[in-house]
């Protein structure tokens, strides 16, 4: 099997001439039929032997919507993340964002790196206006300046410009991270378990800002978590992973809580209890049920919708043996 | 004990300074009239046999002599008497040269090694041959091909500074994070605003290093190199003062070889710690 980066495409895929067409806004970012394998452990001797993360995986996006991705370790996330920022190229498929198929990074995808991967010999004002700098070449020097510090002042560290990295708290540091990321003015954002290695309290605040922020400049947001609390308050729909390896979209669950939220209200919101119960439920047994048999009518190309609700509570248990999939 | 440590380590250092100086004094001072000689024979044998006055100098006379070279550090009387000071400039210009020149290959071809992992390997063969090459044995070959003693002693400096410089810059760079590598990436970056924004700041304390292993290895190698080639600089200084039995100045020397490599390895570790980052 060639491992040529985006060359191959499933046989069967409909045939398109790479590069632009027209873009939908039910589709800005459409992940369409991508696989990423590995050479297998040990199968030098074998030759052709890979093992394979996921493969012909399809994901459509919509623009300004918050996506969360559940799944457990190891089931493929990071390198789904990774596929959409341009870091990684997939064995098969393509990804189209914004009407143009993906080949590299570029600065209209900012990454939000897990270990925040801040320059620590620069200040955080260098930092920022490092991105700024790289996103428009030509600026003068004030104006970078004022853009960074203005992209400080929105995540609130204003008056730590001049800190560096290595005395900053850890919140601090992601969020100098999630300045240099808005900075340079994406269309989409990707953030890879940005608040994981936070606090409680400070993850909370860090939510309320990145929610904030979203909602307020309708950004588009790939996120990956592992906290169903966080993808209940930030998503506006949440794609579940089942377990690796050849990992699948199990299902897309939109979330019925209105968009108009409280984090510290949340658990009285209607149909939270539903929406939490399903989400578990996917995560303790599900994902992996799930990988080993999809239920009858599953079309990788077309993943489920699924919408909780209130009367589904009730139901959540009986999920468990029987997958709830209604098509949208 | 309220005083702090600083300063006791340095009492104790003077101390012990003060209590080998006059061990030395008491070692190599005379004990008087020995015994009855031909007074002819005793003015051939000179004090040393006569009085039972040690040939070695005391720590007095050395210190009369370093003032001699203070006063007068820059005179030239010819070919074999220079003051310490010009003998010490033509070294400390050789060594400059040599290791600037490594400075200059060293580092770019270390980049070049550390970012591609083919010519890394490509070379690896090559500089695992010729590292462990000591520089002296280089001489021959480069007074044969240069034809010029000053000019082969800076080669000398050049090839013995170069590889600690090479395998360290190589090992910074190619040890650069993935993840500041791929913030680089996902703004655009281009490859040469990525060497330098990235690679090098990232690999700085790193090439510091090899170049702070450099420096020493060259001042080592530069009193071994003149000491070969004759003519100038420190090393020929110390031999040529052999050659005239100085001990005095020897001693002289000694001291002031062990100042200068002092200083040059202080004035890298200061630069080493403008560029070391904190995690
Ligand atoms: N360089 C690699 N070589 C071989 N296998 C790899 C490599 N990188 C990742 N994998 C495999 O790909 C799979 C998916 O990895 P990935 O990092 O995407 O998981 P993840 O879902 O992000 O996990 P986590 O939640 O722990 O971050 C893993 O099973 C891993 O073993
Ligand atoms: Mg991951």
């Amino acid at each position: 099997m060639s491992i040529l980066p985006f060359a191959r495409r499933k046989p069967d895929a409909p045939a398109r001439t790479a590069g632009t067409r027209p873009m939908s806004d039910e589709k800005f970012i459409s992940i369409e039929g991508i696989a990423r394998r590995y050479p297998a452990p040990g199968g030098k001797s074998s030759g052709s032997k890979t093992s394979t993360v996921f493969e012909d995986l399809w994901l459509p996006m919509r623009r300004g919507e918050f996506v969360c991705m559940i799944g457990h370790s190891g089931c493929g996330k990071t390198t789904v993340l990774n596929i959409l920022a341009g870091l990684e190229a997939p064995t098969e498929g393509v990804v189209i964002a914004a009407g143009e198929a993906i080949e590299g990074t570029s600065l209209d995808r900012a990454v939000i790196f897990q270990g925040h991967a801040l320059l620590p010999w620069r200040t955080v004002l260098g930092n920022v206006a490092y991105a700024v700098s790289s996103r428009w070449r030509k600026a003068g020097k004030a104006e970078v300046e004022a853009r960074a510090r203005k992209a400080i002042a929105t995540v609130g560290l204003a008056g730590s410009e001049h800190k560096r990295p290595s005395e900053l708290s850890g919140g601090m540091k992601q969020r100098v991270g999630i300045a240099r990321a808005l900075s340079i003015e994406p269309k989409i954002l990707l953030m890879d378990e940005p608040f994981s290695a936070l606090d409680a309290l400070t993850r909370g605040t860090l939510q309320d800002e990145v929610r904030r922020i979203c909602v307020e400049t309708g950004q588009t947001v790939f996120m990956i978590t592992h906290d169903v609390d966080e993808s209940i308050y930030l998503a506006d729909r949440i794609v579940l992973m089942t377990n690796g390896p050849m990992a699948k979209v199990a299902e897309i669950v939109e979330n019925p809580l209105p968009k108009d939220r409280d984090r510290t209200q949340l658990h009285h919101a209607p149909g939270y209890y539903a929406l939490r119960n399903h989400l578990m439920d996917f995560l303790v047994t599900r994902s992996k049920t799930l990988r080993d048999a999809m239920p009858a009518g599953y079309d990788q190309r077309n993943p489920p919708v699924v919408r909780p609700t209130l009367s589904e509570a009730d139901a959540a248990a009986i999920a468990a043996s029987e997958p709830v999939g209604k098509r949208a | 004990m309220a005083r702090s440590l600083p300063l006791r380590a340095a009492l104790l250092s003077l101390s012990l300074l003060v209590g080998f100086l006059l061990v030395w004094q008491v070692a190599v001072s005379g004990t008087g009239k020995t015994q009855a000689m031909d007074p002819e024979y005793a003015a051939l044998m000179g004090q040393a046999a006569t009085t039972g006055k040690s040939a070695m100098p005391g720590p007095m006379d050395v210190g009369a002599t370093i003032w001699k070279h203070l006063k007068d550090p820059f005179y030239d009387r010819g070919p074999n008497d220079k003051g310490l000071g010009i003998q010490l400039a033509y070294s400390i210009g050789r060594v400059a040269l040599g290791y600037l020149l490594a400075v200059v290959v060293a580092i770019p071809v270390g980049f070049l090694i550390g970012m591609s992992p083919l010519m890394g390997r490509a070379l690896d063969p090559f500089i695992q041959l010729l590292k462990p090459v000591s520089p002296l044995a280089w001489m021959p070959l480069a007074l044969y091909t240069i034809k010029d003693s000053g000019l082969s002693a800076i080669f000398v400096i050049f090839i013995c500074s170069l590889w600690p410089m090479l395998i360290n810059t190589a090992f910074g760079v190619s040890g650069t994070r993935k993840e500041w590598l791929n913030v680089a990436r996902t703004l655009e970056v281009g490859p040469i605003r990525r060497a330098f924004t990235v690679i090098l700041p990232a690999a700085a304390p790193t090439i510091l290093t090899g170049m702070r292993i450099s420096i020493g290895i060259a001042w080592l190698v530069i009193v071994a190199a003149e000491m070969l080639v004759g003519g100038t600089g420190i090393g020929y200084f110390v031999w040529n003062e052999w050659n005239n039995l100085s001990i005095n100045n020897v001693i002289v020397s000694i001291l002031v070889i062990g100042l200068v490599g002092m200083i040059l390895d202080q004035l890298l570790a200061r630069a080493q710690r403008l560029v070391t980052f904190p995690e």
